[in-house]
């Protein structure tokens, strides 16, 4: 009874995880066709990344816009959070609800609307068009984690440290801040890695300067080219496993500082 | 002592103090004056305004009307974090993040101390609560008792005018919650600050008050000492919530200008004098009278009394080792009534469906404004 199950789950897997063992696979390959039989190992794929300046513009504007994309959403969803978990007011439901919905919502809609409002407005593409189109995507994930890092904070806390003399900033500072510090950390990482391999509304609000997956879109048109994409995206998987394995590292120690059950979080 | 203590001026005043949630009217009208270096405590069911109260005071809730005095001063528009009082939170809220050390010291970051004068008192303060060299251990690894002990000694280091306890004994298990009743005890008569506790366990109040306020709807019902409100409580509220007391119907009426006459369902009558009845009392209120447990005895067989006797039956006894608590009916009275009796040597267990001979008195009895 338990060997069909077993089958099953194996099958699920590879059926997720194949198609990027690939991508290492062909990355190292020595041959311009993307097909078996492998044809003998090489670096030179990776030798000619850095000889492409357009791709290390594409990179830098990349990791520009998701380093703020992730500042941003970080922010915006420590403040979401800490008025979920701490306050009552009216509407907190329907406001809660909405501001969530992005998580849901299909990113070509999101994309085209922001496309269409900041053409309205007269406003040019760009960078900053693009970190906004990904703030919107990336902070509710950042308030979800962030909910969760709030949630298990007991709220005398905070009093405590104001009834032995510290003001309500100086407490958010020295008590809630550091006890939820794991849970900004990985909301941070999780933001960047969001912003990082977002397409859609990079492709629709990107104006002339690309970001590293719109630069690689633009490269699929080139065969030749293959393994080098190959390559370049053997790097990206490796670090953004990195990354997420930092961010739930992150969040899981924290939780066990502070004495909290853990509550899941998104790993 | 006894006298100094009674004689001591004010520390909290409060003046019909009122708070509203919204809607809902949570304090009505406190008004009452808690001396300096008392033991007080806050008494009464969940959701009766007692933490809603201690956190008025904390400063940690704004008043809707009335007023707060601390040694004088009007608290209106005082922050919590500039008011002379320090609170052990029900929860100990104790920072998870920090030492022991630095938990206790928090307190001292703004006071211009040394580093080494600060580690002093901070060795000094884990000292009084039996905590001496805990100061290098997380905060987060320690038992339920020693949080506690730590939350005691974070609030005292600051010396505050008066210490609030919000439940601080709830969350630990019997044998640990009847030793800190005692050294919390120890620990307010040796630093004679003022301990203002909030409770809803009435005989932790008794055990470790000089006065306590019992509160039911936002309103105090009676501020006395455990004696006064074990022995008189001016309302049937009162006395049913403190220890375990009966309630007969009873009639009375006066007989003289000192003198009143009851008429009790079950026990007879009795003369009651007016050190028995309550301020404000008058005839028509007595329906029922109070009448607590140890107050009568059991006679058992060949057993005299020059007490006044009533006649009834053994219908059911909980033995406790100690004590026997009988349940016992009296000829003529509609339903029984709890007798305890010490287990003394030589005296026997009455077993259920036993004639028993009850003695009492006329100042067992209890009568309510």
């Amino acid at each position: 009874m338990k060997r069909p199950l077993r089958v099953y789950a194996i099958l699920y897997l590879c059926f997720l995880y194949a198609p990027i063992a690939l991508l290492p696979v062909f990355a190292f390959n020595d041959g311009t066709v993307i097909a078996f039989p492998l044809r003998g190992f090489t670096w030179d794929w990776f030798r000619q990344l850095a000889g492409i300046p357009a791709l290390h513009a594409a990179v830098l504007n990349s990791l520009k816009i998701a380093v703020i994309s992730a500042i941003l959403a970080t922010c915006l969803g420590v403040l979401a959070a800490r008025a979920a978990t701490r306050f009552a007011f009216p509407g907190k439901k329907g406001i809660m609800g909405l501001i969530m919905l992005p998580l849901v919502l299909p990113e070509i809609i999101v994309a085209v609307s922001l496309l269409v409002v900041l053409l309205q407005l007269g406003l040019s593409l760009g960078a900053w068009t693009v970190i906004l189109g990904h703030v919107l995507i990336a902070t509710p994930f950042a308030i979800a984690i962030l909910n969760s890092a709030f949630q298990g904070l007991d709220r005398s806390l905070e009093e405590a440290a104001v009834d032995l003399g510290e003001t309500k900033w100086s407490s958010f500072r020295l008590v809630t801040l550091p006890l939820v510090m794991p849970g900004i950390i990985s909301s941070l990482l999780i933001a960047f890695t969001i912003s990082l391999d977002e397409f859609i509304i990079a492709f629709f609000l990107t104006g002339t300067e690309p970001t590293l997956p719109v630069y690689l879109w633009g490269q699929m048109r080139f065969p030749q080219r293959l393994p080098v994409i190959m390559a370049l995206g053997t790097i990206l998987v490796l670090a953004s496993v990195l990354l997420l394995a930092i961010a739930e590292y992150a969040r899981r120690r924290g939780a066990a500082r502070t004495g909290q059950k853990d509550a899941g979080g998104f790993l | 002592m006894k006298d100094t203590r009674t004689e001591a001026r004010p520390i909290i005043t409060l003046e019909a103090v009122e708070k509203y949630y919204g809607d809902y009217h949570a304090l009505r009208g406190i008004s009452a004056e808690i001396r300096q270096g008392e033991f007080f405590s806050l008494l009464g069911p969940s959701g009766c305004g007692k933490t809603t109260l201690l956190r008025t005071i904390a400063g940690f809730e704004d008043l809707s009307a009335g007023r707060l005095f601390i040694d004088g001063q009007d608290m209106a528009g005082v922050p919590a974090n500039r008011r002379p009082t320090n609170m052990v939170f029900q929860s100990y809220a104790i920072f998870p993040h920090l030492s022991v050390a630095e938990n206790v010291g928090f307190g001292l970051r703004r006071s211009g101390l040394s580093r080494a004068e600060r580690a002093a008192k901070v060795e000094q303060a884990l000292a009084m609560v039996g905590l001496a060299g805990f100061g290098g251990r997380a905060a987060h690894a320690l038992s339920g008792g020693q949080r506690q002990r730590v939350a005691l000694a974070r609030a005292l280091i600051l010396e505050p005018k008066v210490l609030l306890l919000d439940e601080p004994l709830s969350a630990l298990d019997k044998k640990m919650r009847d030793q800190m009743q005692v050294e919390l005890r120890r620990l307010q008569r040796q630093v004679g600050i003022t301990f203002i506790l909030v409770t809803h366990d009435q005989e932790e109040a008794l055990i470790m008050s000089d006065r306590i306020a019992v509160m039911f709807e936002g309103q105090i019902a009676q501020l006395d000492t455990p004696q006064m409100l074990y022995r008189r409580p001016v309302t049937r509220q009162v006395g049913e919530f403190i220890g375990v007391m009966n309630f007969l119907p009873a009639r009375a009426t006066v007989t003289d200008e000192t003198h009143i006459e009851v008429d009790v369902s079950g026990l007879g009558r009795a003369v009651i004098g007016p050190d028995q009845l309550p301020g404000g009392w008058h005839p028509g209120q007595t329906q029922s009278v109070g009448i607590r447990p140890e107050t009568m005895s059991i006679l058992f067989p060949g057993e005299t009394t020059d007490r006044r006797v009533a006649t009834g039956t053994v219908e059911d006894l909980a033995y406790y080792g100690d004590m026997t608590y009988y349940e016992v009916r009296l000829d003529g009275g509609d339903r029984p009534m709890t007798i305890s009796m010490k287990n003394l040597v030589g005296r026997p267990v009455l077993e259920r469906g036993t004639e028993a001979r009850v003695a009492w008195d006329a100042r067992s009895l209890v009568l309510f404004a």
